[in-house]
């Protein structure tokens, strides 16, 4: 008979989530789930047109309608009337001028959806229609009058770096342009505000990224002090991005305080698309210099990145973009212009990738035609240039982190490919699906590779510290962070860290709000890292002191007792008690802030140690084409990706899986389409998302080795999944069509025509 | 009371001209997403689900017919007899939503709402459906081809319900196809139902023009070639003369060169599998 | 609003009163706002997501499409009603216990699709389950926990049957 040790649930297992029983009963509070006692419904007027000077604004009609409490405009807001993540150059309502299509102009709260609904289309806006700037280059051009205060240039930055005289025979160009992508999280946004009973300050709950950063843009608007605005995670359905600028906060608080009585706002799925920033645009144009074996010599590089009405996070965006210039390859010289613009677009700003996916799709796209022009394997050319840890990068920068890249391709390589196609296959394998389009001989098959490094936490001296603080107390710990859970798993994570270091079981976590320090974002593929870091130092600085205490008790030195299992034991000696019994009737809090090593912003060359780490990543994708209709069914995806430690393995499936399925929209349906800055698709009947048929076989190895730099030796792993497989779902089309085909998402008649 | 759920024609119909403005509703799949997105606020419905006649499905082989109530769900013809009865109307039933819609969507809706994209239209068209409608007073049966009259157009008047569709059975090969940018759950870009009955091959045509269109031109040619002589080139050629009969538009979802050229494709395929070559 | 309704509803087995309601509202918006039912969500307002699936008359439907007012005299089931027992269902369970949930929002109206193909048919295939599942849409997952929630109810109903 074996005797099985019960599996814990520490760093390592796949615990599940301590939410999953309330989600799948329906039972967790989304943010839209949320009431309170005589609560009002807010909703948002917003503009027609994609640029328009506001003539008047008329509210006697939206005032009239029983059951309408309050109408608001930018008249009406009482602190700074613009907020932004980076600069502060987007109006909490629309003043003089309308800058996009589905700007806000004005708010209403009413007794019922449909009231607000009526009060809204009764408020007569009078608008002078202005011809929009929509197309990046006469941005750049100035070839038209700044649409904003600012300018029309949001960020230039050029990467001049090692001999730009240099040449090589082998030349490879070509100009890639990127659609616009929406995160598409399914709660869309929402929120509950909460005036305090004496009307100084007001409680909000929030489903968003970033508590702090909410808070201090909120406060700023609302002309109140940080501490008079207390932020509440909401529970969150999904973010990708998208929840890290303002969208309805300012309103649903500003309208709570001028009723006295609890608002709530909740967007719509159309409203959503006009309510967030969504993933940029962008053309990319990049040559290569390389060798006849392959080695790249140089890149010639330029960036323009659409960013729309507002700055939003456009400039780190394109920082990150330049900065990748060369992917998770070795290169010597670079010339890099880049650009993030305003125009009368949608603004744009993060989406998982950020950055990064656009100048991947770019880079792998040139390794490709590097590949045909050189005659070498499209692995092997890859494989030839990968970068290494010690290697200088185009910003000068060394790289500094694990580089696992060549086990990463090795490993995707090894994995088996797909079947051949039957002779009578399933109709719903086929591309057109349900839509029984093709017949077995319609169809192609292609292979194609794509392979990235992303980098991590936020970058250019930002310090996006994270706090969390640890309770012991007999025997059980409570954790307390503002780190977003937003579906990504953090709240699951967080009590392993505890489970592992202090030898603990039960484990639960305080409410998510601003009652504690910052965490920083749920973004940039941070919060292992970051958040991860920060309970990991407060649960150290527990364990210390209760071996302290232990140590105290028993007459030993503190520095011979260590954690075994859920044990406190004496390592040269025979003491051993549970961690339960070592802390009976003991109680210790500590509170830990986790800084990564500081960064520095970039010179006008574009060089300085700008990044504080990388993940990499390889993807292989095998798809089958309908040639003549230029439909696609994405087979099978095969993946390695650099983990640096696996800290729960069903987690980190789920995010490979889930990116997978983010970057093959992008690949083959995903992109909201703008036409002389009019949304076109704002829905899910235009807007299209993968379904389950759409869904391709992932093959996936984890591949560890441990960073020394992450606290626990794990990378984020959030962005990795969704960039590279873009590029290599493309080549795959590019390998079974034989079209050359440089965007993104490919549409049927980029195939068949 | 604004909300009508009548159980008998009759008493539908009698509610409607005493209620010229009501907004007729069955599985509210379309009317519902006009009033979610704030295009409708109505103030009276009808609603059809109750009546027993709209329920109900028949094949009637000795007459050579399939009758399909108004209010049967894309569910009921997805399987079973009615798709070994109609197969291009199950295929075409199978592309319509999601499974949760096609347990809700009807006939009477897609006929109701007439969009040169809905899914069961040129099924409908191709099998030279008949349309039954009632008023108070009145009943009338009217071809497919004179009920669709223009996009969201159809000649119902106000006072008038869509009880069903009789549709004739065909004596050969019958299919439907569907192009979509996503395996399942998509709007369609385009779409072919192509139906061979006494030797003669029928072909209409989804969302490339104002309405379904007829491909009445190439029906004619292919039927003078004969289908016992249909080559992979002939079938081709097929596909260019249904393609010129498109009559297609640009819009967010496709371009008109894309839908011709689709639509072409899809004849060219059907009529090939049509004579199983 | 003048046109303002009451009206009955049936849900998970309970007559349930809807007083002064507007007739637009959507079946889906009075189970959240006026009858404290949130399990089913709402994520498109047009039958493209299935996060608000619910049963109508044991038919798997988007309540965001059905008008409420209409939905009288039928057997209406929430995701409320799967375990009015307390205790998870087999589905439920392994949608925990696989990895099928992460932001959660799509996972009420997916456990309903999956419970509503399983009473249909036991032993789907591959095909079957993924167009059984391709109205509901999971932005998070990229599905493939999802289907191995789905494999793992299959294989324990074998072989608990057997």
């Amino acid at each position: 008979m074996t005797i099985t040790k019960t599996q814990r649930d520490i760093l390592g297992s796949s615990a599940l989530r301590p939410d999953g029983v309330s989600k799948v009963q329906g039972d967790f509070a989304f943010s839209s789930d949320l009431h309170a006692e005589n609560m009002l419904w807010g909703a948002t007027l917003r503009s027609p047109h994609p640029y328009a000077r506001i003539i008047s604004i008329d509210l006697s009609g939206a005032w009239k309608i029983a059951g309408v409490e309050c109408v608001i405009t930018a008249e009406d807001v009482p602190g700074q009337l613009t907020y932004g993540l980076i600069s502060e150059d987007q109006p909490v309502f629309a003043k003089d001028f309308v800058r996009y299509m589905g700007e806000p102009v004005a708010a209403v709260a009413a007794d019922h959806p449909e009231t607000c609904r009526r009060a809204l289309a009764a408020i007569v806006v009078v608008y002078e229609v202005l011809t929009p700037l929509t197309n990046p280059e006469h941005a750049i051009d100035e070839a038209r009058e700044p649409i904003h205060p600012d300018g029309n240039i949001i960020r230039r930055q050029q990467i001049i770096h090692g001999d730009v005289n240099a040449t090589a025979p082998i030349v490879v160009e070509g100009t890639y342009d990127i659609g616009m992508q929406d995160q598409a999280f399914l709660g869309t946004e929402s929120a509950l505000a909460i005036p305090d009973h004496d009307g100084a300050g007001i409680e909000v709950f929030v489903a968003t990224q970033w508590l702090h950063e909410d808070r201090k843009q909120m406060a700023k608007c609302l002309a109140l002090p940080e501490e008079k605005v207390r932020l509440v995670l909401g529970g969150v359905g999904g973010a990708f991005g998208a929840r890290e600028d303002i969208s309805l906060q300012v309103h649903t608080a500003l309208l709570a305080m001028r009723t006295s009585r609890p608002v709530k706002m909740q967007y719509g799925r159309e409203e959503s698309f006009f309510g967030h920033v969504h993933r940029h645009p962008a053309q990319i144009w990049m040559r290569h210099h390389a060798n006849t074996d392959g080695r790249i010599v140089k890149i010639e590089a330029r960036f323009v990145f659409d960013g729309g009405a507002y700055s939003s996070t456009s400039s780190a965006v394109l920082i990150n973009g330049v900065t990748h210039t060369q992917g998770p390859y070795q290169c010597p010289n670079a010339i890099v212009d880049g650009y993030a613009v305003r125009t009368n677009n949608p603004p744009c700003g993060a989406m998982r990738g950020f950055g990064v996916v656009q100048a991947c799709f770019a880079h792998e796209g040139q390794m490709d035609k590097l590949a045909v022009a050189t005659g070498i394997d499209e692995v092997e050319i890859r494989l030839r240039n990968i970068i290494h840890t010690g290697d200088t990068m185009i910003t000068g920068q060394v790289l500094e982190s694990v580089a696992p890249l060549e086990r990463c391709i090795r490993e995707t390589a090894a994995m088996p490919l797909p079947r051949e196609m039957e002779a009578h296959p399933h109709e719903l394998d086929l591309p057109g699906g349900s839509g029984r389009t093709a017949d077995r001989r319609n169809i192609v098959r292609g292979i194609g590779w794509g392979v990235s490094m992303k980098n991590l936490m936020y970058s250019e001296g930002f310090d996006d510290y994270s706090t969390a603080r640890c309770t012991l107390t007999n025997g059980s710990v409570e954790l307390k962070f503002a780190t977003s859970e937003v579906g990504q798993g953090f709240v699951t994570l967080a009590p392993q860290i505890a489970r592992s270091v202090l030898g603990v079981d039960n484990v639960t976590y305080d409410t998510i709000d601003t009652q504690i320090g910052s965490a920083g974002s749920t973004s940039a593929s941070r919060q292992t890292w970051m958040s991860g870091g920060a309970v990991d130092g407060a649960c150290r600085m527990v364990r210390e002191r209760l071996f302290e205490h232990v140590g105290a008790l028993h007459g030993i030195d503190p520095l011979r007792l260590a954690i075994d299992d859920t044990d406190v034991v004496d390592t040269i000696g025979s003491l051993r008690i549970t961690v339960q019994e070592a802390s009976t009737n003991f109680t210790v809090s500590e509170t830990f802030e986790y800084h990564h090593r500081p960064t520095q912003d970039l010179d006008d060359n574009g060089q300085g140690n700008c990044h504080v780490a990388f993940a990499f990543v390889a993807h292989r994708a095998v798809v089958d084409v309908d040639v003549e209709l230029g439909l696609v069914k994405v087979v099978q995806i095969a993946t390695a990706q650099d983990v640096g430690r696996v800290l729960n393995p069903m987690s980190v499936i789920g995010q490979i899986e889930g990116g997978i399925a983010q970057g093959l929209g992008l690949a083959v349906m995903e992109e909201i389409i703008v036409t002389n800055g009019i949304v076109r698709n704002p829905s899910f009947t235009d807007y299209l998302l993968p379904t389950a048929l759409d869904a391709p076989q992932v093959l996936i190895s984890m591949i560890e080795e441990p960073d020394p730099q992450a606290p626990m030796g794990a990378k984020g792993v959030g962005e990795a999944p969704c960039i590279s497989v873009t590029p290599a779902i493309v080549a795959a089309i590019r390998n079974a069509t034989g079209k050359s085909i440089d965007r993104c998402p490919v549409r049927p008649q980029d195939i068949c025509f | 009371m604004p909300v009508f759920i009548p159980s008998s024609l009759t008493d539908a119909t009698r509610l409607l001209s005493n209620n010229p403005s009501a907004h007729l509703v069955t599985g509210g799949t379309d009317l519902m997403v006009e009033v979610n997105f704030n295009h409708r606020h109505p103030e009276t419905v009808i609603s059809l689900r109750k009546i027993p006649e709209f329920q109900h499905w028949n094949i009637d082989n000795k007459s050579g017919v399939v009758h399909i109530g108004s209010s049967v769900p894309y569910a009921t013809m997805e399987h079973g007899e009615l798709a070994q009865a109609l197969p291009a109307l199950a295929e075409a039933a199978r592309t319509v939503g999601s499974p949760q819609i096609r347990a809700a969507g009807s006939l009477g809706g897609n006929l109701g709402t007439c969009s040169p994209a809905g899914d069961s239209l040129p099924v409908l068209s191709a099998l030279n459906a008949i349309v039954h409608l009632h008023s108070e007073t009145t009943s009338r049966s009217v071809p497919f081809a004179e009920f669709m009259v223009g996009p969201k157009r159809n000649s119902r008047l106000p006072n008038e319900i869509i009880s069903g569709v009789t549709i004739p059975l065909t004596n050969g090969w019958q299919g439907y196809a569907k192009v979509g940018v996503r395996n399942a759950m998509v709007i369609s870009v385009a779409s072919v139902c192509l139906a061979i009955h006494d030797g003669n091959v029928r072909v209409a045509l989804g969302s490339v023009g104002p309405t379904i269109i007829r491909g009445s031109e190439s029906e004619a040619w292919i039927n003078s070639v004969g289908l016992e002589n249909v080559t992979p080139s002939v079938a081709q050629e097929f596909g260019e003369r249904v393609r010129a009969e498109s009559r297609p538009i640009d819009d967010h979802r496709s371009t008109a060169e894309y839908r011709r050229h689709a639509v072409g494709v899809l004849a060219t395929r059907l009529l090939l599998r049509g004579v199983q070559r | 609003m003048s046109e303002l309704e009451h009206y009955t509803l049936t849900i998970n087995g309970e007559d349930r009163h809807v007083s002064d309601a507007w007739i637009g509202e959507s079946l889906l918006y009075v189970l959240r706002e006026r009858l404290g039912l949130p399990g089913s969500k709402g994520a498109c307002e047009q039958g493209e997501c299935g996060s608000c699936t619910v049963y109508v008359d044991n038919a798997a439907v988007c309540s965001c499409l059905i008008m409420a007012a209409t939905a009288v005299g039928t057997q209406i089931a929430t995701v409320e009603g799967l375990n009015q027992d307390g205790s998870l269902t087999d589905v439920q369970q392994a949608f925990v216990s696989e990895g099928a949930v992460q932001c959660g929002f799509c996972t009420p109206g997916l456990v309903m699709a999956v419970h509503h193909l399983l009473d249909h048919n036991e032993t789907p295939n591959e095909q079957e389950i993924k167009e059984a599942l391709s109205g509901n849409i999971c932005r998070c997952t990229g599905y493939g926990r999802i289907f191995a929630a789905v494999d793992s109810v299959i294989s324990i109903r074998k072989s608990t049957a057997s």
